[in-house]
């Protein structure tokens, strides 16, 4: 038996079937991955993500070390409550870990960290020995329950059933933007592409959430959606995307670098910037595939010009495309155009950027083939 | 558990097979089969024309999680395919048994589909497998 969130036994009353996900046991789905996949493009679906991992970061001295921690730049955060995406990098520039930072105090004394769940040991060995040099205390919030609710319809949704002071909040929340009243603190951040929320609160409180949202339409979706969608809005998964032998520029997260100011320091900034002025690093593109068949991680992709292979890192079918789709990592100079080989046949796929579907809207050309 | 109909003859891999006396049958997967993959997106389906070996690689069925092996349950030739998979790929989630088969063969001289599971030896294989897990 692996660890259990708050919302285990809801899970198992809505039909889930667990699967063993980094020692935890959660929702694979509920009956249809591809059924709830649609429910949060076309209406509103909710995950139990309680197995994350969040810290508190809180001390005189949060803000300069996270901004010698982080590859990003918490000086931006220029309102309480927005978060930015970044990379926790090593000396390498190798990504340890990607994350989500709030500002939550108009002092820019406290924060709060969400990193992902395989990583949990690793991140926090790393935050407390970066953390030595500085006056912060770093706090795992492993009271918190986390909820993620997502889609067209969930922001309409989310304010009948919020507490007041974060319902009427969340009106005027700008996106990566997140408000709190006590032990809740609700964001308008997610991981399908889609408008919502990211909602944590007391895990004694969750069930009674997670039951009101039932009753309110709210589809549960599970970790086999979570995944289809991410892909399909182009964001990266850690483990399988990137890891720590690659670094943000390889990785479609050079966007997450702050460069500027020149002179802050941050760990992994010699090694990126090194890279940066070579300038003949891989990247992360999206693959289209344009013929029948499926995208899956590890496929070889052979590229025009004699180039060497890439290779995919994440593939699936896309439900609301209707084709396969996926990440791969390329050389430097690779094209539009390519082949995958699945199952020894070279198959035609196109190099997209790697954004497939936002709001529920395609943001590329379907291949008819496909 | 899943159903399993009583006229059909099952392989440990997850295949059915219904045969007919004129020496001819229809293979497919079962329901327990469909049931573990999931929402089923792609079908690759043999040549018409092609022979196989007893447990020779025939088919490839992928649902959104992975991609599977379909086996010939009998040493066979393949005569027709379900076209119909092509671009309708979840009959096999919706009548495994029914609209979602996958080919028809003709029986190999030596093939003994007799040897293959009955209904009741299935399910139990099955049952088997549910409580390892």
């Amino acid at each position: 038996m692996g660890h259990r969130t708050a919302l285990y036994p809801a899970h198992l009353q809505a039909g889930a079937k667990i699967v063993d996900f980094s020692g935890w046991d959660m929702p694979i789905h509920y009956g249809s991955q591809v059924e709830e996949h649609h429910a949060v493009r076309r209406r509103w679906g909710m995950f139990d993500v309680s197995h994350m991992t969040v810290v508190d970061v809180e001390g005189a001295g949060a803000r300069e070390y996270l901004r010698y921690l982080l590859a990003n730049d918490v000086a931006r955060l220029g309102k309480v409550g927005k978060a930015l995406y970044s990379g926790l990098l090593n000396e390498q520039g190798g990504v340890l870990d990607d994350l989500i930072v709030y500002r939550m105090d108009e002092a820019e004394r406290r924060y709060r960290v969400i990193v992902n769940c395989a990583t949990r040991e690793k991140d926090l060995a790393w935050l407390g020995r970066v953390a030595e040099g500085y006056s912060v205390e770093l706090r795992e919030r492993d009271d918190l329950a986390m909820l993620a609710v997502q889609g067209p319809e969930a922001m309409a949704g989310l304010q009948q059933l919020l507490p007041a002071p974060l319902a009427e909040a969340a009106t005027r929340l700008e996106n990566f933007q997140g408000a709190q009243d006590g032990d809740w603190f609700a964001a308008r951040t997610g991981y399908t592409g889609e408008a919502g929320m990211e909602i944590l609160l007391p895990a004694a409180a969750v069930a009674s959430l997670w039951e009101r949202l039932l009753e309110a339409g709210c589809r549960p979706c599970g970790l086999g959606a979570r995944d289809t969608l991410r892909l399909e809005a182009g964001m990266n998964l850690y483990g399988q995307d990137m890891d720590d032998s690659v670094t943000p520029l390889e990785s479609n997260m050079g966007w997450s670098v702050a460069w500027e100011p020149a002179d802050r320091a941050f760990i992994g900034r010699p090694a990126l910037e090194a890279q940066k002025a070579a300038g003949s690093h891989a990247r992360l593109v999206g693959v289209v595939l344009a013929a029948k068949g499926v995208l899956r991680a590890h496929q070889r992709i052979q590229l025009d010009g004699g180039l060497p292979d890439g290779e995919l890192t994440s593939g699936s079918w896309s439900p609301t495309l209707g084709c396969a789709i996926g990440l791969a990592r390329v050389p430097a100079g690779a094209g539009d155009s390519c082949h995958v080989e699945i199952r020894g046949k070279l198959l035609p796929a196109r190099l997209v950027r790697p954004n497939f579907v936002r709001f529920g809207e395609s943001q590329i050309a379907i291949p008819a083939a496909g | 558990m899943s159903a399993t109909p009583e006229d059909l003859k099952y392989t440990e891999s997850h295949e059915w097979i219904s045969v007919s006396h004129d020496g001819t049958a229809v293979v497919g997967i079962t329901d327990h089969a469909q049931d573990l993959l999931g929402d089923i997106v792609h079908v690759e389906l043999p040549e018409v024309g092609a022979e196989f070996a007893a447990s020779e690689e025939a088919a490839v069925v992928e649902s959104v999680k992975a991609a599977s092996d379909v086996y010939a349950p009998v040493g066979c030739e393949v005569i027709a395919i379900n076209e119909a998979l092509e671009d309708n790929p979840e009959l096999v989630n919706s009548d495994p048994y029914g609209d979602g088969w996958f080919f028809k063969i003709r029986l190999a001289e030596d093939a003994e589909p007799e040897k293959l599971m009955s209904a009741q030896d299935y399910a139990d294989s099955c049952a088997d497998e549910e409580a390892e897990d």
